[in-house]
C-alpha cells in the first residue's frame, strides 16, 4: 500500500484528494493536511463581505466528507519537507504541526511515497507597511473578503459605514489592491460593485465617494495583460468594458498603484509614473499580495534546500520554464503541463501553490524601480482542473508504476470562467459574466489577441448572476461529494 | 433634454472618454425573457470552454 499526502484542503487539494480517494480505492492510502476544519468556497466571500450570506453559507465541516471518502485527515499545517528521508530513514516524509483534533501545537512526521503542495497562497499583508499588523495578520486599518472569517468582519465594518451615511455623514470608499505585486483583482472588482449595489439598495449611494486603486497598468488587465472580446459585433480590450462599467456605477480610478503604506484613514502609493501620492478613506478593502505558505525544504544531511524545491515567492517549482528571459521572449508553452517538480519526480504543486514561470501581464516598474504589476492569476476553475490532472498522474503512477504517463493541463491551453457578481437578488442583481480562453494568451496559435475570440467574451446581466449562484450552490454539492459529484465538472 | 445615463460623462475626464451603456442596453441587463435567452447560451458557451480545458 502506497501513501499520497495533500498538503491544503482548499480548491486544489480537496479536488487532488477526493478524486485520487475515489480512484484509488482502499488500496492506496490519501491522506490531507491542512490547518482549517472547514471547506470555504471562496468566491462567495464577497456576499458574506456585503453582509447577503453567513460564514456558515459558505463553509462546511471537512472532517466528516473525508470519513466519508476514506481519506485519513490531519488537521494541521505543513512545516518542512525532507523529499530524501533523514539520517536515519530514506522515506520522504513532511513534518506537520497540528492546528485542532486537540492535539495543537504538536509535531508529526509522515511519510509519502507522493506528495502534492495545494497549499495555496499566505496572505501577505505584511508585505505592506499598514496593512498586515506586523505579525502575519491583517491589520486594523482595512479589511478583507480573503477569508470568511474576513468577509465577516468586512460586513460589520460596511453595516457601521451605512449608518453613518444613513444618517448624514459622507463615506469614502477604496477598494482595490494593497501592493504593487497583488494578484486576484477580480476578487476586489467584485467586492467594489457589490457594495455599490448595496448602497444603492440602502439608498445611500449619493453619500458614497467610491475609488478603485489597483496595481494594474489598465482597468481591465486582471492579472491577464487584459483580454479582447466580442461585444455588439466588435472585438474590443476588456480595458472599454471596464472603464464602461466603472463610469456608469460612478466609480473613479487609480491605477498602475502600487500601495506603499497604509494607516488609519489614509493610503499612500506610488504610481508608475514615479509620482507619489495619498487617499483618504473611511472604508478600505485592500487585496494582499501572495507568496508561498513558507514551507522549508531539507536534503538527507539535513542541509536547507528550500532554494532548490521553491521559487524565491515560496511557491513550488515544477515543469515550468523559469529562465524564458525577456518579455519579448515568452512563450505560452513556457507554462507548466504536468506539476511536477523537477528535483522530486513524487512531489508536485497544485493551484495556487505553484510557481509561474513569469508573469502574463507586461512587466512595468517606476522610475524608481518599483514593480508595479499584477502577479498571474490562478483562479478557481485552472485550479481544480490542475488539482484533477495531478490527481490523475499520481494515481496512474501509483498504480501502474514509476513510468505512467502523466496527465497535462496547461493554462496556456485551459479557459477559466469568471462570473464576477456586481450585486445579489435574483431579479435585481447583476454579474459580469466572462471566459476567456486561454488563461494565457497563446500569439502563435491566435495572432493578434492571443486567445479564441468565439470563447473570450464578456457580458454584463442577471443571467450572469443567476450563474454565479448555481456555481455557488453546485461546487459546494460537489465539494461535499454528494451523489453525482464527479460528474460536476471543475 | 437630461438622459439619466448620461449624466455620468461629466463627472471625470475617465468617464467622458469611454462608453456608458444607455437606457435600452440597461434594460436588458435585467430583462427576464432576453436574460433567460443569455443565461442559456453564456451555459453552453461555458460548457464548450469547461469541455476544451479539460
Ligand atoms: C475573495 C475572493 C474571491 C474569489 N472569487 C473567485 C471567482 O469568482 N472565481 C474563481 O475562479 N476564483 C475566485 N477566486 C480565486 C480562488 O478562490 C482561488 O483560485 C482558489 O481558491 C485557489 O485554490 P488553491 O487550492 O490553490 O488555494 P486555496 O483554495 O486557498 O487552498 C489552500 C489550502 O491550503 C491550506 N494551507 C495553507 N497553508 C498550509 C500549510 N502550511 N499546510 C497545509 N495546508 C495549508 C489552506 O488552509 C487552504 O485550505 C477568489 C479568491 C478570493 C480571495
Amino acid at each position: 500500500m502506497a501513501r499520497l499526502v495533500v498538503l491544503g484542503g482548499g480548491v486544489a487539494g480537496h479536488t487532488t484528494a477526493t478524486f485520487a480517494a475515489k480512484w484509488l480505492g482502499s488500496a492506496h492510502e490519501v491522506v490531507v493536511v491542512t490547518p482549517n476544519a472547514k471547506w470555504n468556497w471562496i468566491p462567495s466571500n464577497i456576499w458574506v463581505g456585503v453582509g447577503q450570506m453567513t460564514k456558515e453559507e459558505v463553509t462546511f465541516d471537512l472532517a466528516s466528507v473525508y470519513a466519508k471518502a476514506g481519506i485519513t485527515y490531519k488537521q494541521a499545517k505543513a512545516v518542512s519537507l525532507n523529499p530524501e528521508g533523514n539520517s536515519s530513514s530514506d522515506k520522504a516524509f513532511v513534518t506537520i504541526e497540528y492546528t485542532g483534533q486537540d492535539k495543537d501545537g504538536t509535531s508529526e512526521n509522515i511519510e509519502y511515497d507522493y506528495i502534492v503542495n495545494a497549499t495555496g497562497p499566505k496572505l501577505n499583508f505584511d508585505a505592506t507597511p499598514g496593512l498586515g499588523n506586523g505579525e502575519g495578520q491583517m491589520g486594523n486599518n482595512t479589511v478583507s473578503v480573503c477569508t470568511a472569517e474576513h468577509a465577516v468582519h468586512a460586513s460589520h465594518k460596511l453595516t457601521e459605514a451605512i449608518e453613518k451615511m444613513k444618517k448624514g455623514e459622507r463615506q469614502r470608499f477604496l477598494i482595490g489592491t494593497g501592493h504593487g505585486m497583488c494578484t486576484c483583482q477580480g476578487a476586489a472588482f467584485e467586492y467594489i460593485f457589490n457594495i455599490e449595489h448595496e448602497l444603492r439598495k440602502a439608498g445611500v449611494r449619493e453619500m458614497a465617494d467610491m475609488k478603485w486603486i489597483s496595481n494594474e497598468s489598465f482597468l481591465g488587465d486582471f492579472g491577464m495583460g487584459g483580454l479582447h472580446m466580442k461585444v455588439g459585433g466588435y472585438v474590443v480590450s476588456s480595458k472599454l468594458f471596464a472603464e464602461s462599467l466603472f463610469a456608469e456605477r460612478d466609480v473613479e480610478w487609480l491605477i498602475g498603484a502600487h500601495t506603499s503604506k497604509v494607516e488609519a484613514g489614509k493610503v499612500e502609493y506610488e504610481l508608475l509614473d514615479g509620482s507619489k501620492g495619498e487617499e483618504e478613506f473611511d472604508f478600505a478593502m485592500l487585496i494582499p499580495p501572495f507568496a508561498g505558505v513558507g514551507i522549508k525544504a531539507y536534503d538527507k544531511a539535513g542541509e536547507d534546500i528550500t532554494g532548490t524545491v521553491f521559487a524565491p515567492n515560496g511557491f513550488m517549482k515544477v515543469d515550468a520554464k523559469y529562465d524564458a528571459g525577456a518579455y519579448e521572449n515568452w512563450k505560452a508553452s513556457d507554462w507548466p503541463r504536468t506539476y511536477q517538480n523537477p528535483t522530486y519526480s513524487n512531489m508536485f504543486a497544485a493551484g495556487i501553490a505553484f510557481a509561474p514561470p513569469h508573469l502574463i501581464s507586461k512587466p512595468m516598474s517606476s522610475p524608481n524601480g518599483t514593480p508595479i504589476n499584477p502577479t498571474p492569476p490562478r483562479t478557481g476553475m485552472p485550479s481544480g482542473i490542475i488539482g484533477k490532472a495531478v490527481a490523475h498522474s499520481v494515481c496512474d503512477l501509483m498504480t501502474k508504476g514509476e513510468s505512467a504517463h502523466l496527465h497535462e493541463a496547461s493554462m496556456a491551453e485551459m479557459g477559466a470562467a469568471c462570473v464576477a457578481s456586481a450585486g445579489k437578488g435574483i431579479f435585481t442583481g447583476t454579474a459580469a459574466a466572462m471566459t476567456v480562453y486561454p488563461v494565457v494568451p497563446d500569439f502563435e496559435k491566435y495572432p493578434g489577441t492571443g486567445r479564441d475570440t468565439d470563447y473570450t467574451f464578456g457580458e454584463i446581466g442577471l443571467a450572469g448572476h443567476w450563474i454565479k449562484h448555481i456555481l455557488h450552490f453546485l461546487f459546494i454539492y460537489k465539494a461535499k461529494l454528494n451523489p453525482g459529484w464527479t460528474l460536476i465538472p471543475e | 433634454m437630461k438622459k439619466e445615463e448620461e449624466i455620468n460623462f461629466q463627472k471625470s475626464e475617465d468617464f467622458s472618454r469611454t462608453m456608458i451603456p444607455g437606457a435600452f442596453a440597461r434594460k436588458m441587463r435585467t430583462c427576464l425573457i432576453w436574460q433567460f435567452i443569455r443565461f442559456v447560451i453564456i451555459n453552453v458557451k461555458m460548457i464548450i470552454v469547461v469541455g476544451k480545458s479539460h
